[in-house]
Parts: C-alpha cells; sequence; structure tokens
C-alpha cells in the first residue's frame, strides 16, 4: 500500500479497524512488563525510591515532545502537500500531546518535592515545559474556536509549526541555562549514563507509551473521519431540504 | 514498599494511571456516539456521495 492510498480517509478507516485490536494488544502487554520491570529496580543510591517516578515522568516528557513534532510533521503536510489526512492527524494529536505534557508537569512535580524540596521552581526546563503546555491548549481552542476544519487546520498549522521553535529550547534548557533539573542522562551524544537496572525498565516504559500514543492516535484520528463524515451528509441534508 | 516517600510514588503512578483511563474513554465514547450520529442520519435517509452506506468502515 503505497502512501497516497494511505491518504485516501476511506482506506485509512478500514487499515485503522484493523489496526487497533493488534496496537491495544501490543501496548497493554508492553506497558505491564514495564511496570512490572519498574516495580523490580532497585532503589537509586541517591535518590532513594523516588527514582521509580523516573518510568512514568521521563516517558510522558519525551511524548510531550515527540507529539509537537509529530503535529509539525502534519502541519507542514497541511500547508505544502494539503494532504487529506494532514489537518485530522494534526488536530487529533494535541490533545493527547496536552495530556503527555500535563503528566510530565505533575510528575516532575512530585519528584521534584522530595528531591529539591519544592513542587515547582521557574527554571528554564520547567517553564518552557508550561510554555509547551500552554501552547497545547491554545491550539485546541483555536481548533474549537474555528468553525470550518479547513481553515482552522491552516491558522492551527501555522501556530504549530511557529511553537515548534520551543522544542530545541526545552532540550537544551539544561545545557544553555543553570537550571535545577538534571542535565540529560539516556540522549546523550557519550551513551545513556544510567545504570542498565534503571534504562531497561525506562525504555520498556518508553516503548510503552509511544505505542500508547500511536494506538490513542490512529483512534482519535478514525472518530474525526467520521464527525467529519457526520457534518459532510448533515449539510447534504440540509441542501437537499433547502432545494425541495 | 516506597518508604517515606510513598505518596509521591503512588501519586504518580495513580495520576498517570487516570489520565491515560481517561484518553481511553475519550476516544471509545466518541467513536460510538459518532457511529451512532452516523446510524441516525442513514435512518433518516442520509446516503454519500459514493452511494456506500454512512457507516461503512471497509
Amino acid at each position: 500500500m503505497t502512501l497516497t492510498e494511505l491518504a485516501n480517509p476511506t482506506r485509512f478507516l478500514s487499515l485503522a479497524g484493523r489496526l487497533l485490536p493488534w496496537l491495544a494488544g501490543a501496548t497493554a502487554l508492553l506497558l505491564t512488563v514495564g511496570l512490572v520491570l519498574a516495580m523490580l529496580a532497585p532503589d537509586d543510591y541517591q535518590q532513594g525510591a523516588t527514582v521509580k517516578i523516573m518510568f512514568v515522568h521521563v516517558p510522558n516528557a519525551w511524548l510531550a515532545m515527540f507529539v509537537w513534532g509529530v503535529m509539525s510533521l502534519a502541519s507542514l503536510g497541511t500547508l505544502v502537500w494539503r494532504h487529506p489526512l494532514a489537518d485530522v492527524a494534526a488536530k487529533t494529536a494535541a490533545p493527547i500531546g496536552a495530556a503527555f505534557t500535563f503528566l510530565a508537569l505533575l510528575t516532575g512535580s512530585l519528584w521534584g518535592r522530595p528531591m529539591w524540596g519544592t513542587y515547582w521552581e521557574w527554571d528554564a526546563r520547567l517553564t518552557s515545559m508550561l510554555i509547551l503546555f500552554l501552547m497545547y491548549l491554545g491550539l485546541i481552542a483555536l481548533w474549537r474556536a474555528v468553525e470550518d476544519p479547513s481553515r482552522a487546520a491552516r491558522a492551527a498549522a501555522v501556530l504549530t509549526l511557529v511553537g515548534a521553535i520551543n522544542l530545541p529550547i526545552i532540550k537544551f534548557s539544561v545545557d544553555w541555562w543553570n537550571t535545577l533539573h538534571q542535565p540529560a542522562s539516556v540522549m546523550r551524544m557519550s551513551g545513556p549514563a544510567l545504570d542498565k537496572a534503571f534504562l531497561s525498565p525506562l525504555l520498556v516504559m518508553a516503548v510503552g507509551f509511544s505505542l500508547l500514543f500511536l494506538t490513542l492516535h490512529v483512534a482519535a484520528m478514525r472518530n474525526e473521519i467520521l464527525r467529519r463524515r457526520v457534518r459532510t451528509l448533515q449539510m447534504m441534508q440540509a441542501s437537499r431540504a433547502e432545494a425541495a | 514498599m516506597f518508604g517515606r516517600y510513598a505518596e509521591f510514588i503512588v501519586s504518580s503512578y495513580a495520576a498517570t494511571a487516570i489520565v491515560v483511563v481517561l484518553l481511553i474513554l475519550w476516544v471509545v465514547i466518541d467513536y460510538r456516539r459518532q457511529k451512532a450520529r452516523l446510524r441516525d442520519l442513514e435512518a433518516r435517509g442520509a446516503v454519500r456521495r459514493s452511494g456506500r452506506s454512512a457507516t461503512d468502515l471497509s
């Protein structure tokens, strides 16, 4: 199946129906294994048992940024190629990305209290993540404010691409400024600094959360296509009733 | 099990579980709602341009 064929919403619906049970099953399996590994992981010599928060905090933080990256690619698809599914993909990813960002902020705060002595600090990493969360909320509001999906899509695509500037700021904030947040310990040029006892559960959870995003995104895209089909049929019925 | 940090660890996992369940409920309930709206439109005689059933997902 080529990408052009997949761009057909009807074909996407058919594929989604076949894929979703497998994706949901793989997600449940990986998250279960990840949770067991996370619970069996030893305490950190400095952070004690709070290191277990890392196994939910880090995947949520990664996905918070990854989802905006997906939305940026979809926005290019909307503005440059006018791909039929691009704005559907961007619109439906936003609430999921907002949820991951909220969880990254909340679990980070719950980790910060016992380790830093505070739930919140206006430092570069935390503030740039909060800005990402507010941008997600802004995009969701924009989609809801404009009734015509194609007009909303173009405005949202521009806002998404402008907002993508925040992604490198979040990533490198811990290197560019003095922050309470620790520097990168997994995605580093010199390789992960984490011990295998922590790295394995973290990677399993990260893949599990990524699959969770994929499953939710495909399901939400299917819903959005159906919502647009409802809208089209309602408009056709209305114009037919007007003509009669 | 988690010593003196239990409240922070349990709260983190519980909040994550609640949000994930809410996301799952959101897509499942929305899917059922859209399917019901399509069935209702079909019952009132709405037909797609292709002539295929409104609820046909294949």
